[in-house]
């Protein structure tokens, strides 16, 4: 039997396009890139990022002054647009503040407030400042936290932290807690922000590009780190339900290498395979697969082969990162609404910055946006340690 | 609600060097000493894995062997879910302290073994499972939500899952701002079908109680308090003591987690 249905009855998306989900729609209908050239606090590395603007700026105070790093701004950023937070207050009176959860997959918390107290480290004690405070900020939990407490709610909260999939798989885990009744309704979300750790981390790595990200090129070189907040609100669908509805999700370790993906896709390929097997669907009604695409030339051939594995070179799919970099445990969620948006809008996305498809590649890569009625889409997340995460949306005609 | 039977168990602290040595201190069988624990082996990885790898992935690594031998099962198509407050801070501190040096020259292994699924990583290696991971943190209460989420896995899908809960004490200057008491690891595989490998029942459900179960040994109790993996230890004493008990550990939903436990 295919799986319970869940509705996204609410969500809301901030990254590098702009604040709240109408600003990442108008740039993906005008083709506009939000990757700059890095001007990320004083790093001096030829790559380009996406940044949200502003965020320096945007201190928390009161009883959220605890929270206060670039990770935390970012939630409570996010969770100010789209009437998200309002959306919730209505959910908390229908369900109880104890029985809705709050998924939220992150990669970094808050680790830019450590980067900078070790910057304030005593010369002569190496102890870091006074205020440095590691609970609130750096600890992977803080921004569920922060995330709970900002929303008001007091059921089941936790972080999920598996790298680039931590978004993708939080859809999972609410599912699984929503079925098991440890909550009636759950907050998914993503948020991940610059810092200097996965800048120049990846830079070690050679894996970020001196150019925008171009996915599936035969010039490709590798990614631009983003950032972004993304949250949604899941409840049970209704019978005749038409918001995006979760209808698959599948999840699978590669078991090959820390950082490099399985060259043949394995791995990729059982996700996206157990996610149409949980939906009872065949490949050939899926209309449209975001792609992980993060543009490295590893990711993006083992990512070919397990969609061609699976889908064959048919099925249209493209990758986001053009638009707003690669951001890491938030790339789930963000591309999850990418998603929603098409399914609402009837939108296939292009790969923005891609000019010539690298012709060792085969799937079914999208260069030019379209608009084409969309009923079921699929986004894949993958990231270090092998963990793969593929989810399944679709939409009912209205 | 449905049960969920542990068919092996892994421990590592001070004191408590495997299941077997732990299950007798738990039982009251002797007495506990904190005495050092033991190098850790996990034989499981590859030699120049395991030459890389840094004492959290040991430790974790450690506790999910030891599980999956005592259940006598193929870890292959096993589920894993790994539980833990801060993940790796050693290697949080190398990255900090090469970012405050000149040209930045931040270690890519440092950086990759910086995720917190890292030892997810290389437990999937080590054993060529390919089956679904979660690594996930709730601070103090990190056990208890790894609990939970193992449980969910593993009724939702029907599936084997082992649990890995892992914390150990940070590196200065980070453990002025953070303070565990001592490392501790605990690894369960649970299932949700009965089989004769199991070697407890557990029932979980959520109470209105907050109060939380504790353990009588002062040393023990320190233990618990100051490790939130190690607030396991009253499950693993009931476990261990082979009667019938209801505890409740600590959340961070409202309430707290009613844990039934059956020989």
């Amino acid at each position: 039997m295919a799986m319970k249905p869940l509705a996204v009855t609410a969500y809301t998306m901030s990254n590098a396009l702009g604040r709240g989900v109408a600003a990442s729609l108008a740039a993906l209908r005008r083709g506009e890139s939000g990757l700059r050239p890095c001007d990320f606090e004083d790093a001096t590395l030829a790559t380009w990022i996406g940044r949200v603007v502003g965020l320096e700026d945007e201190a928390l105070s009161g009883e959220f002054a605890p929270f206060d790093c670039r990770n935390n701004r970012l939630a409570r950023l996010g969770l100010e647009q789209d009437g998200f937070g309002v959306t919730v207050r209505t959910a908390r009176q229908r369900y109880g503040a104890d029985r809705i959860g709050v998924f939220i997959g992150t990669s970094t918390s808050g680790i830019g407030a450590t980067e900078h107290a070790y910057h304030q480290r005593d010369p002569d004690s190496g102890q870091l400042p006074g205020h440095f405070d590691y609970q609130h900020t750096h600890n992977l939990f803080s921004v569920a936290d922060f995330t709970r407490r900002w929303l008001e709610l007091s059921g089941v909260a936790l972080a999920v932290s598996t790298a680039c999939s931590s978004s993708a798989k939080a859809f999972a885990s609410a599912y699984r807690h929503m079925c098991m009744g440890f909550c009636d309704a759950a907050v998914v979300g993503g948020v991940d922000s610059l810092c200097l750790t996965t800048l120049y981390g990846f830079n070690a790595l050679e894996l970020a590009s001196a150019h925008p990200c171009r996915p599936w090129d035969a010039d490709r070189d590798g990614l631009n780190v983003g950032e972004a907040a993304g949250f949604a609100l899941l409840e049970w669908a209704e019978a005749d339900d038409t918001r995006p509805l979760l209808l698959g999700y599948g999840e699978s370790s590669d078991a090959y290498h820390m950082t490099a993906a399985h060259p043949e896709g394995a791995g990729a390929a059982q996700a996206m395979a157990q996610a149409l097997a949980r939906a009872e669907l065949r490949p050939q009604q899926v209309d449209y697969i975001n792609l992980h695409g993060t543009a490295t030339s590893s990711n993006d051939a083992a990512e070919d082969r397990a969609v061609l594995r699976v889908f064959g070179p048919e099925t249209p799919c493209s990758s986001t990162k053009g638009w707003t970099g690669h951001t890491l445990g938030a790339a789930g969620i963000t591309e999850a609404a990418f998603v929603w948006l098409c399914l609402e809008h009837g939108l296939i996305p292009g790969t923005l910055n891609t000019r010539c498809i690298d012709p060792q590649l085969g799937a079914g890569v999208v260069l030019e946006s379209r608009e084409q009625a969309l009923h079921v889409a699929l986004s894949n997340s993958f990231g270090f340690g092998g963990t793969n995460c593929s989810l399944l949306f679709g939409r009912r005609a209205m | 609600m449905s049960h969920l039977y542990v068919e092996g168990i892994g421990l590592m602290a001070p004191g408590l060097a495997s299941w077997a040595d732990g299950r007798a201190v738990l039982a009251g069988e002797r007495s506990y000493v904190a005495a050092a624990m033991p190098p850790l082996t996990a034989t499981l990885l590859p030699t120049n894995e395991r030459r890389r790898t840094t004492a959290t992935v040991k430790l974790a690594l450690q506790v999910a062997q030891e599980a999956i031998l005592n259940a006598e099962i193929d870890p292959r198509t096993v589920a894993t879910v790994l539980a833990s407050s801060g993940g790796d801070s050693e290697v949080v501190d190398r990255i900090c302290t090469a970012l405050t040096q000149s040209g930045r020259p931040v270690s890519p292994t440092h950086f990759h073994h910086s995720v917190h699924n890292t030892p997810a990583g290389y437990w999937a290696i080590a054993t060529q499972c390919t089956a679904p991971s979660l690594s996930l943190s709730a601070y103090d209460d990190s056990f208890a939500a790894g609990l939970l989420e193992a449980a969910a896995l593993a009724w939702t899908e029907q599936t084997r899952v082992l649990l890995v809960a892992y914390d150990l004490p940070l590196p200065f200057p980070l453990s002025e701002h953070r303070t565990l008491a001592a490392p501790f690891a605990v690894a369960l595989v649970l299932n949700p079908a009965t089989t004769e490998r199991r070697l407890a029942t557990l029932r979980l459900k959520r109470s209105d109680d907050s109060s939380v179960s504790g353990l009588d040994d002062a040393q023990l109790e320190a233990l618990r308090l100051g490790n939130p993996s190690a607030r396991s230890l009253p499950l693993l004493r009931a476990i261990a003591r082979s009667t019938a008990t209801r505890l409740s550990l600590p959340t961070n939903a409202a309430g707290a987690l009613a844990l039934e436990v059956e020989p």
